[in-house]
């Protein structure tokens, strides 16, 4: 890693943690119903919409009633996002006139953003309308993520409250998520972007003469371009702040209109962190023990840098195959060196491998580079972090939800450890919370894993074309690589994700709906569990910590968390990497 | 203090007795039954994948394996052993509980009772089979008569040898009423006799319930080992699924890369097994029946495995004072003369008051006065005095010599006889009587008539060496609270002296029962140690309940441990055995899952060698072959087994310390060792494989 990289990745990192305390405990207070300033502004609003909604905000929901809530919300937002895909071809603000989309394309991308996905088989500029990329992606961009933020703190709920049936109100926490947190957020955000160039218009798109003729693949002279217009800030800042991660348009954020500049990438990073980074103190306000949550954001950054450095490291290595050609591979004030194919000039090596890692420690997924241009290592990095279970940050809320789960098994085994039944901040684990911890942490490589399989033994191996019939390959590159590019999108399918190694032609019935179906599973079988155990953990009392009870604030029990992860998340996918990436970079070592 | 009086037969066992181990060999050959299997999902998978390969092999002698026959052999041999070795763990734990059954077994031999038709000693007796005995039958058990049931003593006082049951030959005195009243089947009379009301129906006795508990007969699996085994059964799932995939992977792989063959069969479960949590899982049951073992060895039965795992999480110690805390008796330690008495008076009247009290406090006075002031013994018959022994009324005792009335008792009885006869307490004693009991000491105020001469400050002895245990308790996080009848002054000064956090004075039943409530209520968990019945609700109530054997019946039932040695310092070691059994579960989890990442460094570059050979660069620890790599793993994967059975049955080491250097003590062994320990040990397998011509 050059000097600059590491004051690049060292700057990113100290805004990050400068932020954490104030969001984190500005979202305590929202949570907790505490006045928080916005609701003085917004009150009516939120009271407006428990009265519009018939909701009663006092009433307390147990983890039962809370589930069925998040179902029924989320089910429905799933129909009317495909209708909305369905029926795009009658509905206004639709200047280019695109026709509705497939009905599995329609099921994927609806799923996509239900689930906080956002992987998209789709070209957003080439497919969607204004309305339904405001009305129905933009939408679901702020609920999906206000979903898996009330999930979270009604996790939390559960481990601060005692003997009790009750975890919250999941309508509350929706409307207050996105009214005082993912909104304000987003408008700041948003206008931001717009001054760094990122467009917010109703414009048809836009006609214009290219300075320097081209000519296309037959040969034919090519003289203009066609420009995409849309009210695409908006979106894009919610994109990240949610880490939806769903693009405006369709090379997301290497698109000069959605990411232009390098501020606009240094703030598109950071919004994608900053969430479910404040989180972790967030959890520790409500909780009462703020060491409890910088121990947990300490594990995610032990894995996050070295993962980081790794992957910036790894691009900026460059290729042998170039080194033997006589390329000059190294960074110096003309070039940005490395690996730069599907690299975006502006961004270079530095900002490419970072985003890349910050996207997909979150379950982000919006990208500024083509992943399937990394080297194997550069492109194991995101894939790797994305099968640990998106628990490095992770999706907002879903991040940390599953972070705790992992710190449910490692307190577990330390628990025995130390001699006691273990318990996590006084509550005892016991083989109810072990039975749904396992689900949340096993489930999704099991999606990965079968997925893969389904997909390698055939039949996400070739496709008939809608259009013409003719049969085609799915991939773009066969070998490891192609492995690759499979195990990529399950891994992101199922980890909520949704970045695209790309490389993988996924518009098409058998990816479409298997990875759909991946998504909800992924999505919705585990906030089930999450919720049984808040619901387990609040009926519990309370055992009062003494020198006895296994501290979880300590740098021991950081390496512990961490090792748990590194062990039980990661070790499933070794064999099936070793075949990917990992055989790929050795074959491009020897040759 | 009595530490592991173990019962006769079980007291110097080694580890592994030759005739155990070859009971625990043959045992191991019928857990193969797949039904057995079947309880414990990770050997079931290995079971599983055991057969498969046996299959394999019979189908590479016809001629169409996938691998070489004698690969294959080698792979299903040593997955065999495997199963084989954990069976053997489980049959070495149980062999031990068999043994001392065997034992107990054979003091319950079918003898006849003298039955009486009513409870009276001359009422008529029937010769009845104890076998025959039914609850509320009345059986007369003269000296040299066997017990033949449990059963309460409804009248007479009699010596009694439990040594079958206890292990301690010095006879014990039971009596009916108070808080010796039971008496154990199996256990014989040595003098008097006793009228037993029998409590018990054959089967459900004590003798049958401990046999049933050592031989591990109805084990239930605990609350901590069923959330272990999910945790294990989900990793050999998703072990399973990693496995299972790799198939269609590595055909995709064969074809992309255009060489090799695709993975076969054998190496996959090869693969599975090494991957799977077996050494955790093979021993699981052996380190739960192990702990069982332990508290068996240290003399105390406990009802259920579940009670013994409560054990290691107890948060509160509810102790005795007497008995645990200090020693039974308080003596007498300093005489202190009222105003104007001469020290060598007071001590002369002490003494005279004391000579014929033979209650442990009153021959303390007497050793005082010789040690400390030089007085003789003398004789109260000699004297001529009358001795006036302790009453309830008066509650107080001394002699009437010469004329003299000498008196010794509390502060309140002696002043109401002085004042009867005129006198007055000095205010100078009664400071010297507050500063006794403020001190944790018990005064006895001396008159003579009806002038007070001074006070005896009679004194509780801690026992040597508690403070010690409950500072070890403090460090671990254990509170530890005194249970007293003292008044609270009292309590508070011995309560300092012996370091105890916490007591409870003037403590009656409901006290005690309220006050483990409190604990519960603020989530902790209580353990206490009772004999009497009116500690029966109480011991309900507490989480871990340790009934005296010398106790009542009521106690017995109420408690969920029986401790035979009828020592109440045994908390203390009962809480260390229950975190000792946890200790070991989760160090040997840590250790089983830290193992995989050697392994995948041996399997995956061999497993694919074919298809990639440039992962060999991942073989780091440069395995001959592919085959001798993946069979050096299965049979570490094997031995590691048989390595560890003695850490299993014995637990690994356990110190009192606090939470947090446990954790890293046992993460160091236990992580990186688990984490170091497959690389040596497989390249030295390797390394012999190679030697022997086999890789």
């Amino acid at each position: 890693m050059t000097a600059n990289a590491w004051i690049q990745l060292g700057l990113f990192l100290a805004v990050l943690l400068a932020a954490v305390k104030p969001l984190g405990w500005y979202m305590a207070r929202v949570y907790r119903r505490q006045p928080c300033g916005l609701d003085r502004v917004l009150g009516w609003l939120e009271r407006g919409i428990y009265r519009l909604g018939g909701f009663d905000p006092q009433r307390e929901m147990t983890w039962k009633v809370y589930a069925i809530a998040v179902l029924l919300f989320n089910g429905i937002g799933l129909l009317a996002l495909y209708a909305l895909l369905r029926l795009q071809g009658i509905l206004p603000l639709n200047p280019q006139g695109f026709p509705g989309a497939s009905s599995e394309l329609s099921f994927n991308t609806a799923a996509s953003f239900v689930t906080n996905t956002n992987w998209q088989s789709y070209g957003g500029e080439t497919t969607l309308g204004y309305l339904v990329q405001m009305l129905g992606l933009c939408v679901q961009n702020f609920l999906s993520a206000a979903t898996g933020m009330a999930v979270l703190v009604a996790l939390i709920r559960g481990l601060a409250r005692r003997s009790t049936e009750t975890i919250g109100n999941f309508w509350v926490d929706l409307t207050r998520s996105t009214l005082y947190i993912l909104l304000p957020l987003s408008l700041l955000l948003a206008w931001v972007l717009v001054s760094q160039g990122i467009v917010q218009n109703f414009s048809p798109y836009q006609p214009v003469a290219l300075l320097q003729p081209a000519t296309d693949a037959d040969g034919k002279p090519v003289t203009g371009q066609l420009l995409p217009m849309g009210p695409a800030a908006a979106q894009i800042a919610i994109k990240h702040l949610g880490t939806n991660g769903g693009g405006f348009f369709n090379v997301n954020g290497a698109h000069p209109y959605e990411n232009p500049m390098p501020l606009s990438n240094f703030l598109e990073m950071l919004a994608i962190l900053l969430i479910p980074a404040a989180l972790c103190y967030t959890f520790g306000v409500m909780v009462g023990d703020r060491r409890q949550g910088w121990a947990i954001l300490v594990a995610m950054l032990v894995i996050f840098v070295p993962l980081a450095a790794s992957a910036i490291t790894a691009e900026q290595m460059g290729v042998p195959a170039f080194t033997a050609l006589g390329a000059d591979q190294d960074a110096g004030d003309g070039q940005a060196g490395g690996n730069m194919e599907g690299k975006e000039v502006r961004f270079g090596i530095t900002n490419s491998g970072l985003f890349a890692t910050v996207t997909t420690a979150a379950s982000c997924g919006a990208v500024n580079s083509m992943h399937d241009s990394f080297t194997p290592l550069g492109g194991l990095v995101p894939m790797w972090l994305m099968q640990l279970g998106e628990v490095i940050f992770g999706g907002v809320g879903s991040g940390l939800y599953g972070m705790l789960m992992f710190v449910i098994v490692a307190v577990f085994v330390a628990g025995l450890m130390v001699g006691r039944t273990p318990e996590y901040l006084g509550k005892k684990v016991e083989a109810f919370e072990m039975k749904m911890a396992s689900l949340v942490i096993l489930v999704p490589p099991i999606i990965i894993l079968v997925g893969t399989a389904v997909a390698v033994a055939g039949p996400g191996l070739r496709y008939n074309a809608a259009d013409t019939g003719e049969i085609k390959d799915n991939l773009n590159n066969p070998g490891a690589h192609g492995f690759s590019e499979v195990l990529y999108a399950f891994s992101s399918a199922a980890a909520n994700n949704g970045s695209a190694f790309a490389g993988l032609t996924a518009n098409e019935p058998f990816y479409n709906t298997a990875l759909g179906l991946a998504m909800l599973m992924a999505r919705f079988w585990l906030i089930i569990p999450v919720l049984a155990v808040a619901g387990a953990l609040a009926r519990k009392s309370c055992t009062p910590a003494s020198a006895g009870t296994l501290p979880t604030h300590t740098p021991l029990f950081v390496v512990l968390l961490v090792g748990t992860v590194l062990l039980v998340g990661a070790l499933t996918f070794v064999p099936a990497l070793a075949l990917g990436p990992v055989v790929e970079h050795l074959q491009m070592m020897v040759r | 203090m009595k530490i592991h009086h173990m019962s006769a037969s079980a007291k110097a066992r080694p580890l592994f007795d030759p005739p155990m181990v070859r009971r625990a060999v043959i045992d191991a050959f019928q857990k193969l039954d797949p039904r057995y299997q079947a309880r414990n999902p990770v050997m079931f998978t290995v079971f599983v994948g055991s057969l498969l390969t046996t299959g394999l092999w019979v189908q590479s002698l016809v001629g169409s394996g996938q691998e070489s026959p004698g690969f294959i052999l080698g792979i299903s041999v040593w997955l065999w052993f495997t199963v084989l070795f954990a069976n053997f763990a489980e049959a070495m734990a149980e062999g031990r509980g068999k043994a001392q059954a065997d034992s107990l077994r054979q003091t319950r031999r079918d003898v006849f009772a003298k039955k009486l038709d009513e409870p009276r000693y001359n009422a008529n007796i029937t010769q009845t089979a104890a076998s025959a005995l039914r609850k509320g039958d009345v059986v007369l058990v003269v000296a040299g008569d066997p017990i033949p049931a449990d059963g309460e003593i409804i009248e007479g006082v009699a010596s009694v040898d439990e040594s079958a049951i206890t292990g301690e030959s010095a006879p014990v005195i039971r009596e009916s009423g108070g808080d010796r009243s039971s008496v154990t089947g199996g256990t014989r009379v040595l003098s008097d006799w006793l009228i037993v009301r029998v409590t018990a129906n054959p089967g459900e006795t004590f003798l049958d319930r401990m046999i049933a508990l050592v031989e591990g007969a109805k084990r239930q699996k605990t609350p901590n080992e069923i959330a272990l085994g999910i945790l294990l059964a989900a990793m050999t799932i998703v072990f399973l699924i990693a496995c299972v995939t790799l198939l269609p992977y590595s055909i995709y792989s064969v074809r992309a890369a255009g060489q090799g063959s695709p993975v076969t069969m054998t190496v996959l479960v090869a693969l599975l097994v090494c991957l799977i949590p077996t050494t955790i899982g093979g021993l699981l049951s052996a380190i739960g029946i192990a702990g069982m073992d332990r508290m068996i060895r240290a003399n105390v039965i406990a009802t259920s495995g579940r009670a013994v795992e409560a054990a290691g999480d107890v948060d509160v110690l509810l102790l005795d004072k007497t008995g645990t805390i200090t020693l039974g008796n308080r003596q007498a330690v300093e005489l202190i003369p009222a105003p104007g008495v001469k020290l060598e008076m007071l001590a002369d009247a002490a003494q005279l008051a004391s000579l014929a009290d033979e209650t442990p406090e009153g021959r303390s006075i007497v050793v005082l006065a010789k040690e400390k002031y030089g007085l003789r013994g003398r004789n109260v018959h000699d004297l001529g005095a009358a001795f006036i022994p302790f009453s309830a009324q008066t509650r107080i005792s001394g002699v009437d010599l010469d004329g003299q009335q000498i008196r010794k008792g509390a502060t309140e009885a002696i002043e109401a006889f002085v004042r009867n006869r005129g006198g007055s307490l000095p205010s100078e004693l009664r400071q010297s009587v507050e500063q006794i009991a403020k001190r944790g000491g018990t005064p006895l105020v001396v008159a003579e008539g009806s002038r007070a001469l001074g006070v005896i400050y009679l004194k509780d002895i801690v026992k040597g060496g508690i403070k010690e245990r409950f500072i070890e308790l403090r460090r671990i996080g254990i509170k530890t609270v005194m249970i007293t009848g003292d008044n609270p002054q009292t309590a508070a000064a011995i309560a300092a002296e012996a370091g105890v956090d916490d007591f409870l004075a003037e403590a009656t039943p409901e006290a005690k029962l309220r006050m483990i409530r409190e604990y519960q209520a603020g989530g902790r968990l209580v353990a206490m140690t009772g004999d009497g019945t009116n500690d029966s609700p109480a011991l309900a109530q507490a989480d871990v309940a340790v009934a005296m054997n010398s106790g009542t019946q009521a106690a017995k039932e109420a408690g969920n441990m029986v401790d035979l040695d009828s020592n109440p310092t045994k908390l203390i070691e009962i809480v260390e055995i229950g975190k000792q059994l946890l200790i070991t579960r989760g160090s040997l989890t840590t250790f089983s899952l830290a193992n995989d990442v050697a392994k995948y460094f041996a399997i995956i570059p061999a497993a694919f060698a074919s298809t990639y050979p440039v992962l060999d660069q991942l073989n780091v620890m440069r395995l001959a072959t592919p085959s001798s790599a993946i069979l050096s793993a299965v049979i570490f994967n094997a031995l590691i087994i048989v390595a560890l059975i003695p850490l299993a049955l014995r637990g690994v080491r356990y110190r009192p310390a606090a939470a947090a250097r446990l954790l890293r003590d046992n993460l160091v062994i236990y992580g990186i060792g688990g984490f170091v320990v497959p690389f040596v040990g497989i390249k030295l397998i390797d390394l012999v494989l190679v030697a022997l011509g086999l890789a």
